[in-house]
């Protein structure tokens, strides 16, 4: 009898290709998603040794951080940097023969919501993209790591990439949420338990009954934010929502290969008795509604908090509050819905998808914006752009007061001219809410979709149960 | 990639926890499609004014560290994104070793594929090498990666851990996809199985 496996031991074992015997080991990658500002000097690196694409029908790239997301983006891109290094993906996917969803293709979004969107991610495979955010595809039980642009590199000339294994951890959701409460007040909770860093050096995998009851959507941006928690990648279990969600998808296997597909698929989850370095639970009913106030994603507080003081913490992290407090310009002892919002995104690959969208505008619907504030939905993909207009959802977003844009990432990281001003605050359902991450001195509160329009209705921070 | 073996070098002190990659590298720099040229943004909104003048008191801009080589900063440094333009913009600045209490996985990761030494060490040391780091110019420190070990410029001497795998590719300047592609016969043979295992893949 073998030794019980996580589900992580599973996906590792099934893709080993080399063992070298000092550990190092090389991964076979089943998926590598490419986007247009972590590949260009990869591609060059290829050309100049004379390197091809190992496996190029494996290989799927989209542009997404620098598009523009304004309906003129049909007549180009009107910086010229942007511009370079999307025409440069445009070239390097046609001469190296990749997959490739260009701009004006309606299937283009973020890289990590067209990839399920396509069914190129599918149970127990391997997936890597430059991207940090690649842990959302762990939500079908596929191990998914972000690489840098030399790992991008490696993967492209040979389909491997070396890695060590990381530990096992266990994060335990159980029972259910209260009303109000959603996947990104999970992923949020867990970041606000573990710290930044406490997930480094593991791999996670999210279970319990509240995670088995969210959505493929939901689980996805749990799965999202495991990188904000330190950790390698998140993992949740395949089952048959997973199976259902892929089902039908345009690269999903058809027939035979569907049949056997699933068969595997379904021995992929954690063996009883299998071992953990580290386990954390959290009971359901113990998340609220939470936002962040500072500028580390670890600054989470549930809605009815205030503002903390530095002197609340220790270490490193007295400064580091002081400093955060002084650049969101908050002051300790205030009550968190005092604070007034000036901008409200909704978007991004932790919730730009269309189950975020309609929790936005259920709270929305027949309502309108305050006065004065600036909002916008941006799909995750031209997809989504679409059943959310055929759902009737876009109307209740014009209506209410929102712009509705194209797909691509937007104000999250604000490399194209979505951008906040200096002092400029804003309620986003992004991931990162780092000093300038979306402008230069813009001030940015993480929630969910939910709570972004309960405060776009109100003004300031605002706690969803009310308007709901 | 330059080897890197021994380096005696001025160390700047940069004392914060959670130094992400925005803060590195912004992202209007990100732009590029090179891997070079970056080291002038390096912390460019920290370093710089509105203005685009120097901020004075920020480590990088102060004269004895200028020519720093060495980075000496607190927990979880490289946290955030991937962008592999944090470690160029910090080799292009001249930076070939940062030491701090903790990493981020795939920053740290990304250093040794471009020849800086990420060097891992507990508090009560990191401290006094940040004591001997806001010395300045004339308190120079040595890391030698052969021996392993850092050398204070009072002498003396903390020894660190490093994967050998990465230690042996850092030393002789190896790159990494020459020596997997040494390997293509195991990549092949794997394929060929997973081709009748998993054929949908
Ligand atoms: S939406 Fe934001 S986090 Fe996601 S890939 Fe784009 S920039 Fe990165």
């Amino acid at each position: 009898m073998t030794a019980p496996k996580t589900l992580y031991d599973k996906i590792w074992d099934a893709h080993l290709a080399h063992e070298a015997e000092d550990g190092t080991c090389l991964l076979y990658i089943d998926r590598h998603l490419v986007h247009e500002v972590t590949s260009p000097q990869a591609f060059e690196g290829l050309r100049m040794a004379g390197r091809t694409v190992h496996a190029p029908d494996k290989t799927i790239a989209v542009p997404d951080h620098n598009v523009p997301t304004t309906l003129d983006r049909v007549n180009g891109i009107s910086n010229p940097e942007s511009r370079i290094q999307v025409e440069a993906l445009d070239k390097n996917a046609k001469d190296f023969g990749i997959n490739y969803y260009p701009v004006d293709d309606v299937r283009q979004g973020i890289v990590h919501i067209v990839g399920p969107e396509q069914g190129w991610t599918l149970p127990g495979m391997t997936v890597v993209c430059g991207d940090s955010h690649t842990a959302t595809h762990g939500a079908f039980g596929a191990l998914a790591h972000g690489i840098g642009t030399s790992e991008v590199e490696h993967v492209l000339a040979t389909q491997t990439l070396i890695q060590k294994k990381s530990k096992n951890m266990k994060v335990e959701i159980t029972g259910k949420l209260r009303p109000g409460v959603t996947a990104k007040d999970i992923t949020l909770a867990v970041i606000g338990e573990t710290g930044t860093a406490g997930g480094t050096g593991y791999v996670i995998e999210y279970c319990g009954e509240a995670i088995r009851d969210l959505s493929m959507e939901g689980r996805m941006t749990v799965c999202n934010m495991a990188i904000e928690g330190g950790a390698r990648a998140g993992l949740i279990a395949p089952d048959e929502k997973t199976f259902e969600y892929v089902k039908g998808r345009p690269h999903a296997p058809k027939g035979a290969q569907w049949e056997a597909a699933l068969a595997w698929w379904k021995t992929l989850y954690t063996d009883e008795g299998a071992h953990f370095d580290k386990v954390l639970t959290i009971r359901g009913e113990d998340i609220a509604p939470v936002v962040t106030w500072g500028t580390s994603p670890e600054d989470v507080l549930p809605i009815s908090g205030t503002v903390p003081a530095p002197e609340d913490f220790t270490g490193g992290k007295v400064e580091a509050a002081k400093r955060s407090l002084e650049y969101m310009g908050l002051t300790p002892g205030m009550p968190l819905t005092d604070i007034k919002i000036d901008t409200v995104f909704i978007g991004s690959c932790t919730n730009g998808r269309i189950e975020d969208l309609r929790a936005a505008a259920a709270i929305l619907k027949g309502k309108k914006i305050k006065d004065g504030m600036r909002a916008m939905v941006v799909p995750g993909s031209g997809l989504v752009r679409a059943q959310a207009e055929e759902e009737g959802l876009a109307q209740i977003f014009i209506d209410a007061g929102f712009e509705w844009r194209l797909a691509g990432c937007s104000m999250c990281l604000a490399m194209n001219p979505d951008q906040l001003q200096p002092g400029e605050r804003c309620a986003a359902t992004s991931n990162r809410n780092f000093e300038g991450r979306q402008g230069r001195g813009g001030r940015t509160h993480l929630l969910s979709p939910a709570m972004a329009a309960a405060a776009a209705i109100t003004g300031h921070l605002t706690d969803v149960r009310e308007v709901m | 990639m330059d080897k890197f073996e021994k380096l005696t070098g001025v160390a700047a002190p940069l004392p914060l926890i959670n130094v992400d990659t925005d803060m590195l590298i912004p992202k209007q720099f990100l732009k590029t499609i090179k891997r070079t040229g970056l080291g002038v943004n390096l912390f460019d909104e920290m370093r710089y004014d509105d203005d685009r003048n120097e901020i004075p008191d920020f480590v990088l801009n102060k004269p004895a560290y200028r020519n720093a080589e060495i980075l000496v900063s607190g927990d979880n440094f490289g946290c955030g994104s991937s962008r592999e333009h944090a470690p160029w913009a910090l080799l292009d600045f001249g930076i070939r070793c940062v030491i701090a209490t903790s990493f981020a996985d795939i920053f740290y990761n990304n250093c040794f594929k471009n020849g800086i030494l990420p060097i891992a060490l507990p508090q009560e040391q990191v401290d006094i090498l940040m004591k001997d780091a806001e010395k300045g110019e004339n308190a120079r420190m040595t890391v030698d990666l052969d021996a392993q070990t850092i050398t204070t410029s009072d002498g003396e001497v903390f020894t660190f851990d490093v994967d050998p795998f990465r230690r042996h590719c850092l030393m002789n300047g190896l790159d990494d996809i020459g020596l997997t592609l040494e390997k293509a016969a195991a990549i092949e043979s794997f394929e060929a199985t997973m081709q009748t295992q998993r054929p949908w893949v």
